[in-house]
């Protein structure tokens, strides 16, 4: 601690021409678009096309009128449908991957590279395929009576049946990252349960899980981000309008179908922009909940 | 060979320098368009029949992608670089271009009597008082069928709408073919091939179509309604699974020869003719019971206007005086089959399916979609996509037809209000 205390009398210049490139990528980007957006949604345009100031009324008209917040609504629950199947399907796969792969089991290296190549796939090509597989007229799912029940073209089932083709697409990620963690806990743990006589579901629960729990976080947290933010495989795979009945339509396309319009429906960029500040709100409150929630609160050990 | 390449670079040379003392008492003008498909048939058929007659005027068709078309044509408007013609879309975005003066007038065009009052109001204010683009084509609805199906069953082509599902009921019955093929899952099919394709003969159409802009007609009651109607009886009839069957899906099955009849427009035929290995028939929406006149969907899809700022307005004039004649009409209509001329003029199509769709204009009289004019002038509720949905809904049977219609309406009502 004395050492550091050393460090900082000097001002760390070093430091500054780290960050620099990372923030200028950043700022030019992420952040300026990101504020500029948000700058529109204040603004809108009349009938001649001139642009003026108009405050909030973005947001009050997405909220009240009923023509737009019951989409706003709709698309919003289907998000929260997403991010539910996700979390509960998604996450517990990934760790049981995961913990599967640490067993050091023949041809893991394979495995692991199987369940992790759908990730780096295009959504167009994931969406194309499933579309295939999935169809009535030539798919391999007429024939498998559980697929069968899978139908993107009915409203009861194409949200799950979409949520269920982005879990196989995605579940690599959290896979990988708690594989990372459950390699990283040191064998002596493990080693010293195992003499106390503990089977390997008490080690999971009681050593391996509490040691795992901040990777957890991460990793809803960025299901969460991933999810709010969804939009590529609903647009590849039922188009803007979401359908049958906008049953599969996301805060992600309803932002497209508002922002750039759709067929005969012009675009409004104004409004469009005001959807993405709801977006970016929910996000921010979202990540808000988790670090102060949950990451404060959990101990993160150092091994 | 070195010889004959001299005695060729000294040709071509010649040609070149030929070319340019000839070009000299020449002016130029270029069309704007994203029919980037039609170069060929622009450079080898259409601008030499022009220059026939027109020998001083050099024509260059400069088209873009279709996707980009709009903005590019915007940009290009706006830093005065674009070409002297330019291919209109239909209604407000080519409205658009008229009003921000982008687009002149051509009400003295001589022959835009050629054209009736329907074909022409895809380019047209409003108030129906200013024209601003030459109608060149518009596609038909109906529905094509496999001819060998039909005989193997023995069934002749339906004029009635219980025909029609007499029909139906026996290629069900027989159980090889999908009576009627079409999917749900991408949606404008069904109103666009379904709903509008049908709809004609029930509101009558352009009293129909007219009548929602000026508020006298509803979608939840009489014509429209009953369309609706009609639409939930296909139900039954269309192939195992539609709900989730994409439009490329249904082309395949259809011009693999497992479905009977095609709910579709003229628009196919060029695809159909490439893909389907048996004889191809087209009919006519039926008639429901008690109706005496026949309507068809003739829809306007491309036209052609005079940019306003264009330096060469008097050669640019002449062109567009050339596509109104029935010259232009029959080369155009021939080079695409299923993009029927817009003009008056009675054209002889090579193509005998073409033939078949553009002789119900003898018959029936023409209108356009219901939702396309006026009524999808609005961001948040668009006439258009709620028919998609409500059609789509109705044949997935999530929707009564009832339902769908009042949905409609009600959205209409919403932000539409007629002129008084």
């Amino acid at each position: 601690m004395t050492s550091m205390r050393k460090l900082n009398r000097k001002f760390p210049v070093h430091i500054l021409v780290f960050l620099f490139p990372a923030v200028l990528i950043y700022t030019v980007f992420m952040i300026y678009p990101m504020i500029d957006s948000l700058r529109l949604s204040l603004f809108s345009s009349d009938a001649k096309n001139v642009v003026h100031w108009v405050g909030l009324e973005n947001y009050r008209e997405l909220l009240t009128d009923p023509t737009l917040s019951n989409r706003l609504w709709g698309a919003l629950k289907n998000n929260l449908i997403f991010f539910v199947i996700h979390m509960c399907v998604q996450n517990p796969v990934g760790l049981l991957l995961a913990y599967l792969l640490s067993l050091k089991i023949r041809g893991s290296v394979v495995y692991r590279t199987l369940i992790f190549t759908p990730t780096v796939l295009s959504v167009v090509i994931v969406g194309f395929a499933w579309k295939l597989i999935l169809s009535p007229l030539w798919g391999i799912s007429s024939h498998i009576p559980l697929l069968n029940l899978m139908n993107l073209g009915v409203e009861n089932s194409a949200l799950i049946t979409l949520s269920l083709i982005s879990v196989w697409q995605y579940v690599g990620i959290p896979m990988m990252l708690f594989l990372a963690s459950i390699i990283r806990i040191p064998e002596e743990f493990l080693e010293a349960a195992r003499v106390d006589g503990a089977n390997a579901w008490t080690i999971f629960w009681k050593i391996q899980f509490p040691l795992l729990l901040p990777t957890a976080g991460i990793v809803g947290v960025l299901t969460f981000v991933g999810n709010f933010n969804a939009f590529d495989l609903v647009y590849s795979a039922q188009g803007a309008l979401a359908g049958p009945s906008f049953s599969t339509d996301l805060l992600g396309t309803f932002f497209y179908r508002t922002f750039f319009g759709f067929q005969l429906q012009g675009g409004n960029p104004y409004l469009g922009s005001a959807v993405a500040g709801i977006m970016l709100l929910i996000i921010l409150v979202g990540v808000l909940i988790y670090l102060f929630g949950f990451q404060r609160r959990i101990e993160n050990v150092e091994l | 060979m070195k010889k004959s390449a001299a005695v060729f670079l000294l040709l071509a040379g010649g040609v070149a320098l030929a070319g340019l003392a000839f070009g000299q008492g020449k002016t130029k003008i270029s069309i704007e368009s994203w029919r980037n498909d039609d170069l060929k048939i622009w450079q080898n058929e259409i601008i030499p029949a022009f220059n026939k007659k027109f020998p001083d005027i050099e024509v260059t068709f400069a088209p873009s992608a279709p996707a980009e078309y709009n903005s590019a044509l915007d940009a290009k408007l706006q830093g005065g670089s674009a070409g002297d013609l330019i291919t209109c879309r239909p209604f407000d975005k080519s409205l658009e271009l008229y009003n921000k003066g982008n687009l002149a007038s051509l009400n003295d065009l001589a022959g835009m009597g050629n054209f009736s009052n329907v074909a022409k109001s895809a380019w047209q204010t409003d108030d129906g008082k200013n024209t601003f683009c030459v109608p060149m084509a518009s596609v038909i609805h109906g529905f094509i069928y496999n001819k060998a199906i039909f005989a193997e069953l023995g069934l002749k082509e339906p004029k009635t709408e219980a025909e029609f599902f007499k029909i139906l009921a026996t290629i069900k019955k027989n159980g090889k073919y999908a009576p009627l093929v079409m999917g749900t899952k991408d949606q404008w099919e069904s109103a666009t091939v379904g709903f509008q394709n049908i709809g004609p003969n029930y509101w009558q159409g352009e009293t129909g179509r007219l009548g929602l802009i000026a508020g006298k007609a509803k979608y939840n009651t009489g014509g429209f309604l009953r369309t609706f109607q009609a639409l939930s009886k296909w139900t039954p009839y269309l192939e195992q699974g539609y709900q989730s069957v994409s439009y490329p899906d249904a082309q395949n099955l259809f011009s693999l020869g497992r479905g009977a009849i095609y709910p579709s427009g003229s628009w196919e035929i060029s695809g159909f003719r490439a893909n389907a290995k048996f004889e191809l028939g087209a009919f006519k929406p039926p008639l429901p019971a008690g109706a005496k006149k026949c309507y068809i969907s003739d829809h306007t899809d491309i036209a052609t206007g005079l940019n306003a700022n264009s330096k060469n307005k008097e050669s640019a004039k002449k062109f567009l005086e050339w596509m109104t004649t029935p010259e232009f009409a029959e080369i155009y209509a021939n080079a695409l089959p299923g993009f029927f001329s817009l003009s008056k003029a009675k054209i002889k199509l090579k193509d005998p399916l073409a033939q078949e769709f553009v002789s119900w204009r003898d018959d029936c009289d023409s209108t356009i979609r219901s939702s396309y004019q006026i009524l999808s002038r609005n961001e948040k509720l668009n006439n258009e996509n709620d028919l998609w949905a409500a059609s789509a809904g109705v044949l997935n049977g999530t929707l009564t037809p009832k339902a769908a219609a009042d949905m409609v309406q009600k959205n209409l009502d919403g932000w539409y209000k007629p002129k008084k």
